[in-house]
């Protein structure tokens, strides 16, 4: 009833419709795409290097003759998939560790404060800039774990303090007396009451990792070659972005669109999941 | 309240020890410093390298902990080690710490000044065109990161020099060694112009958006109508009464925010060619500097935690509850 009430509320929210939309062309872009356009994505024309759009490579071509539609849909894919990855880990964590933080309080408790403290002082974008180099030649899902290590501990720290006061709550007294064993009391009747403010961190979190992922790759310490992220192609386009617009252009602005889009529906949520709040 | 800033800073700088022994710990464990060595012909012999490393205090065959203990006995008395070809590490930070400071200071500056200005603004003129405008604008800069604004901010200065025919703007590097005197200092804030607005856009957004919304919040409360109702002009009222109470969480904000702000400038540093500390860490990263690394992650660490002490400040002038209790 209340999942028919939010969506309403939604789907009345002129930016949440608006974000969704982007969203679900972006996405389809990403992933039909690909089976419409001339070439693949490792397809090299050796007949047109850098060359403009034109009618047979829509968005031009790079330095190496790629086609630049089909590796920047390729890029869009993998920061999509990073994105989508790293925010569901990341909350999950964060919702896991928050509330068994705040449940438990003692030195799990403070442990956790000094985790989100230590983070604060220490961009998380140093710490995994300095890992990186371990992980070249290594799967691009270990990049995926460390963006979702270094995001999660903000967050937990809401749920922690939401924790502190759903501990109080009758429902979760009535279930401590009835017997249920601690980390049943979390997973069934404290997490899934945080569910509004989880899947409005969960949404703004992908847009959060999509941008990490770009920020890391640019330096190239994310996505390795062969491989392409959006963040690896606006590197490169950057490079020489005054002479050859296009390499630029089309995965800086795509990754601009997806960002806003999915920032545009997560704010449609909190108003639609949390009306009181305002920030 | 003397006492509880003694407190938070003491608190702080045990927490820049923690911050960089373990970004030492991590820059030690994961780089390889043997690498500038490998590869080479003729080949170095083994002994070399070893002797080389030692002398530098990066041998990986030196277990971590230990070479761990060589380098805080340097960094408590000052001595930050040797970079990965054998210079100072200190010599090198403190010609590049003056390039990151200005621009970090600059910008953090404009940003939370301009960002607090738009959104108290654009809550008094809520709804009206200005609001909706400056809403929707730091909407959009939200979500482009730093390297694509500043990268097109290039673009765009790169055109409107071709199209006015004379360099308005420059943005390569820091200043132009060849002037001097008071060309020299127009040269420089000639090419702070560009860095700054790429690293103050954002912070520009997140401020207003922040400060928007706490002014709404304190606009409906009695007190500025009783401060309204006893005759202050509207504009006293709402910049004494409204925007003080509504300035406290953009404050506590303002140390959560720096850390992003160090990571703009790694990018801005990096794009404009400024030799600055977070071009430094790519740079050491690439080149497996682990003493240089672990200097830029102690600097950065001593930048955080200074700016949430700025912020504790800023919040006990602003808030007389905190100075009481």
């Amino acid at each position: 009833m209340r999942s028919k009430v939010v969506f309403a509320r939604l789907l009345r929210n002129r930016q949440a419709r608006y974000g969704a939309i982007a969203l679900v062309l972006l996405v389809a872009l990403a992933y039909i795409g690909p089976y419409i356009g001339p070439y693949d994505w490792t397809d090299k024309d050796f007949l047109s290097f850098l060359s403009p759009p034109s009618a047979d490579h829509w968005w031009g071509t790079t330095t190496i003759g790629q086609d630049m539609y089909a590796v920047t849909l390729r890029g869009m894919q993998k920061s999509i998939i990073i994105g989508l990855l790293v925010a569901l880990l990341a909350t999950g964590l964060a919702a896991l560790v928050g509330a068994f933080a705040g449940y438990f309080g003692g030195w799990v408790d403070k442990v956790l404060m000094w985790g989100v403290d230590l983070l604060l002082v220490l961009p998380s974008f140093l710490i995994i800039a300095i890992v990186s180099p371990r992980l070249k030649g290594a799967s691009w899902l270990w990049f995926v774990a460390l963006l979702a290590a270094f995001t999660w501990m903000i967050t937990s720290r809401v749920v922690r303090s939401m924790t502190l006061s759903l501990r109080e709550r009758e429902y979760v007294l009535a279930a401590v007396y009835m017997g249920i064993p601690r980390w049943k009391i979390i997973l069934r009747h404290i997490v899934p009451n945080l569910s509004s403010l989880l899947i409005i961190d969960a949404t703004l979190n992908v847009s959060a990792a999509v941008i990490g992922e770009a920020a890391l790759s640019f330096f190239g310490f994310g996505i390795q070659p062969p491989d392409v992220s959006l963040g690896t192609l606006i590197a490169e386009g950057s490079r020489n972005a005054t002479g050859y617009p296009w390499l630029f252009a089309f995965p800086a602005g795509l990754l601009v669109v997806l960002v806003l889009s999915v920032n545009l529906l997560g704010d449609g949520l909190r108003d639609a999941l949390d009306p009181g709040s305002n920030s | 309240m003397g006492k509880y800033l003694l407190r938070r800073l003491a608190v702080n700088v045990i927490l820049v020890a923690v911050a960089a022994s373990l970004a030492y710990m991590l820059a030690a464990t994961t780089m390889n410093p043997r690498a500038a060595y490998e590869g080479r012909q003729p080949p170095v012999a083994e002994a070399v390298v070893d002797a080389t490393l030692d002398a530098y205090n990066l041998n990986d065959k030196t277990p971590v902990l230990q070479r761990y203990a060589t380098w805080v006995s340097g960094v408590v008395t000052g001595d930050f080690g040797k970079t990965w070809n054998g210079g100072s590490v200190n010599d090198e930070m403190g010609r590049r710490i003056m390039v990151s400071l200005r621009l970090l200071l600059v910008g953090t500056l404009v940003g939370f000044a301009l960002g607090v200005a738009l959104g108290a603004y654009s809550a008094v003129k809520q709804y009206r065109f200005a609001d909706r405008s400056i809403g929707v604008s730091s909407f959009v800069v939200m979500a482009i990161p730093v390297f694509v604004l500043a990268t097109l901010l290039a673009i765009g200065t790169y055109n409107l020099n071709r199209g006015l025919g004379f360099t308005l703007i420059e943005y390569t590097g820091e200043y132009n060694p060849r002037l001097s005197g008071w060309d020299q200092l127009l040269n420089r804030l000639n090419h702070l112009i560009l860095p700054t607005i790429s690293l103050s856009l954002g912070s520009i957004a997140f401020y207003s958006r922040i400060q928007r919304s706490m002014m709404l919040d304190v606009l409906n409360q009695d007190f500025v109508r009783t401060a309204m109702a006893k005759g202050l002009r509207r504009r006293t009222a709402l910049l004494k009464h409204a925007l003080r109470t509504a300035l406290i969480p953009a404050a506590t904000y303002f140390a959560f925010a720096f850390g992003t702000m160090l990571t703009g400038a790694t990018f801005t540093e990096k794009i404009f060619a400024w030799h600055g500390m977070g071009a430094w860490l790519i740079d050491s990263i690439q080149q497996n500097d682990v003493n240089a690394v672990a200097a830029v992650s102690f600097f950065s660490a001593v930048c955080v935690l200074a700016a949430a002490f700025l912020s504790d400040l800023l919040v006990a002038a602003l808030d007389p509850r905190v100075r009481v209790s």
